[in-house]
């Protein structure tokens, strides 16, 4: 592995760490750590940074569905115009073109099931090339971004062995 | 009196880890780098195939040797550090690595035979050699020379004169790899004076510059080596049981003569764990190296950065460094003060005196906090 595919593994393992401790990790000096991150930043292949929340174990009202959209495409509008359109709700947090049955599968954030029906109803649907969506609303995480949100990492070892 | 132990069992005395596992047990604030087994549970696969092996009611013995097919695998494994080894004849499937070494000194020692181990190193082959009867003969390594066993340490213990060596690289506690040039000379040293070795490479699959070499791959020693492995380290399987010896067959014959008759075979669970982690458990087994060897990079650094002499450790999961003084002290103080358990070195024998091995087994969270806490505590001195 070369420094900048060791670094991106690292970063998606945490990647809140600092750049002294990442630089220790990858054995090499804090100044090359910064000039790759700017240079991963700059080309588009780090596009941020964020934290995997259990919103289950926090007071706020957070609800999230994964919606299926089915499409019809003409000779002006192709999957990227729709997406365009897409993306840019600020509610839509991801966005993707998929194979199989539906074309674009998309989650949706609110503050409740109400708010996140009357954005698929309102701003999604009525969008003219999409004639079909399907809303499915999460229930329950148990796992996103890699993380196991049931693992609580107990660490039943001995404490001292040869 | 009733139910005396023997002389040999009787004169060997505690591991000198026990001591800090009872110090560590007495407090629940402790953050622990004295772990020699991974943080990491075994792939979820491995632990699945030894569910289903139960369900589908999988729990009669194995032939002693091991399962064909396990063993079918391990010979495919093992060849990527050249060894060829013949499934149906040259492997002996055992319960942990520990089995294989001390089925190899009772098959192979004589009463009264010399062997040599290098030190520091594990804490079990010495009492192993006794109990078989046999008289361990250590040679030193040291720090100056970053822990490899030399011709010349070996011809100053005198070891010219015994019977086998232990060879244990990658090493625990030092987390020392030999090069093909330094195992190419002990191996010459073997041949011209008739020495069998044991070569314990439970950490091979732990490097972390460049690929592990066999001893028993240079030339005629496959003939006196016995290579013994398993799947605790590099598959996080410790507490599965399950390792495995290697060698002529005329040896694994003898050696599983021994085996038949007090361990039957090892346990099929976990047999069945190790066929589905060989065959389909590579990336996971990697992932682990990989944030083993950032693991080993950050400790380093940190005990450089203390001002602590640490040589660079190239395999397993342990750092050596120098503490610059009464190991068992600075050990012992180093939990009382701050709550960091760690090893102190001469618990693996003299030549490890003046160190401490450090574990980084651990997450990268307690590691950072533990190497901040040894940092003030070395400041305060």
């Amino acid at each position: 592995m070369d420094e900048k595919q060791e670094l991106l593994s690292l970063l998606s393992t945490d990647a809140r760490e600092d750049v002294d401790d990442i630089a220790r990790q990858l054995g090499t000096d804090a100044e090359t750590v910064v000039s790759l991150l700017d240079e991963l930043e700059s080309d588009g292949t780090v596009r941020g940074y964020q934290a995997v929340i259990d919103w289950d174990n926090t007071d706020s009202q957070h609800v999230a569905a994964f919606v299926e959209l089915n499409v019809e495409l003409d000779r002006e509008t192709g999957y990227k115009e729709i997406a365009d359109r897409i993306a840019r709700f600020p509610a839509v947090e991801s966005l993707r073109l998929v194979s199989g049955d539906y074309d674009f599968a998309i989650e949706v954030t609110g503050d409740s099931m109400q708010d996140v029906s009357q954005f698929i109803s309102e701003q999604i649907a009525p969008i003219p090339e999409i004639t079909q969506t399907v809303t499915h609303f999460i229930m329950e995480t148990y796992k996103e971004a890699g993380i196991d949100f049931g693992d609580r990492d107990d660490d039943d070892r001995l404490s001292v062995s040869p | 009196m009733t139910l005396q132990p023997n002389d040999r069992v009787a004169t060997t005395p505690e591991s000198g880890i026990r001591k800090f596992f009872e110090l560590a047990e007495e407090r629940d604030d402790v953050i622990s780098l004295g772990v020699g087994e991974p943080d990491f549970s075994a792939p979820w696969a491995a632990r699945t195939a030894a569910i289903h092996s139960l369900e589908a009611g999988k729990t009669s013995y194995t032939a002693n040797r091991g399962k064909l097919e396990l063993r079918q695998a391990i010979a495919d494994h093992v060849s990527q550090w050249g060894h060829t080894y013949t499934p149906d004849s040259e492997i002996l499937v055992t319960t942990g690595a520990s089995e294989a070494v001390d089925l190899a000194l009772r098959t192979f020692l004589d009463p009264g035979d010399t062997v040599a181990v290098h030190q520091p190193t594990y804490i079990s082959y010495k009492p192993g050699v006794r109990f078989a009867g046999g008289e361990p003969l250590s040679v030193p390594t040291g720090a100056d020379n970053d822990f490899v066993l030399t011709p010349e340490a070996l011809r100053e213990a005198g070891a010219a004169e015994a019977d086998a060596l232990i060879f244990c690289y990658p090493n625990n506690p030092t987390g020392a790899v030999m090069s093909a040039d330094e195992i190419a000379a002990v191996a010459e040293f073997c041949v011209d004076n008739d020495i069998d070795v044991i070569a314990d490479e439970i950490y091979a699959a732990l490097t972390y510059d460049g690929d592990h070499t066999s001893i028993a791959t240079m030339p005629n020693m496959r003939e006196r080596t016995v290579v013994i492995n398993g799947f605790s380290k590099a598959y996080a399987m410790t507490g599965l049981r399950l390792g495995y010896a290697m060698g002529p067959a005329d040896a694994i014959e003898a050696m599983n003569r021994v085996h038949q008759y007090t361990m039957l075979s090892a346990p099929t669970t976990a047999q069945y764990a190790a066929i589905e982690a060989l065959r389909s458990c590579q990336e996971s087994i990697n992932e682990m190296a990989t944030e083993f060897n950032r693991r080993r990079r950050f400790v380093i650094s940190r005990f450089e950065e203390m001002g602590l002499d640490c040589f660079t450790a190239k395999g397993a999961f342990y750092a050596f460094p120098a503490c610059g003084g009464d190991d068992e002290a600075f050990a012992e103080n180093l939990l009382e003060e701050q709550g960091v358990a760690v090893v102190p070195g001469s618990v693996f024998g003299p030549g490890g005196a003046g160190h401490l091995r450090i574990s980084y087994a651990t997450g990268m969270r307690d590691l950072k906090e533990a190497m901040t806490r040894i940092e003030s505590f070395v400041a305060d001195r």
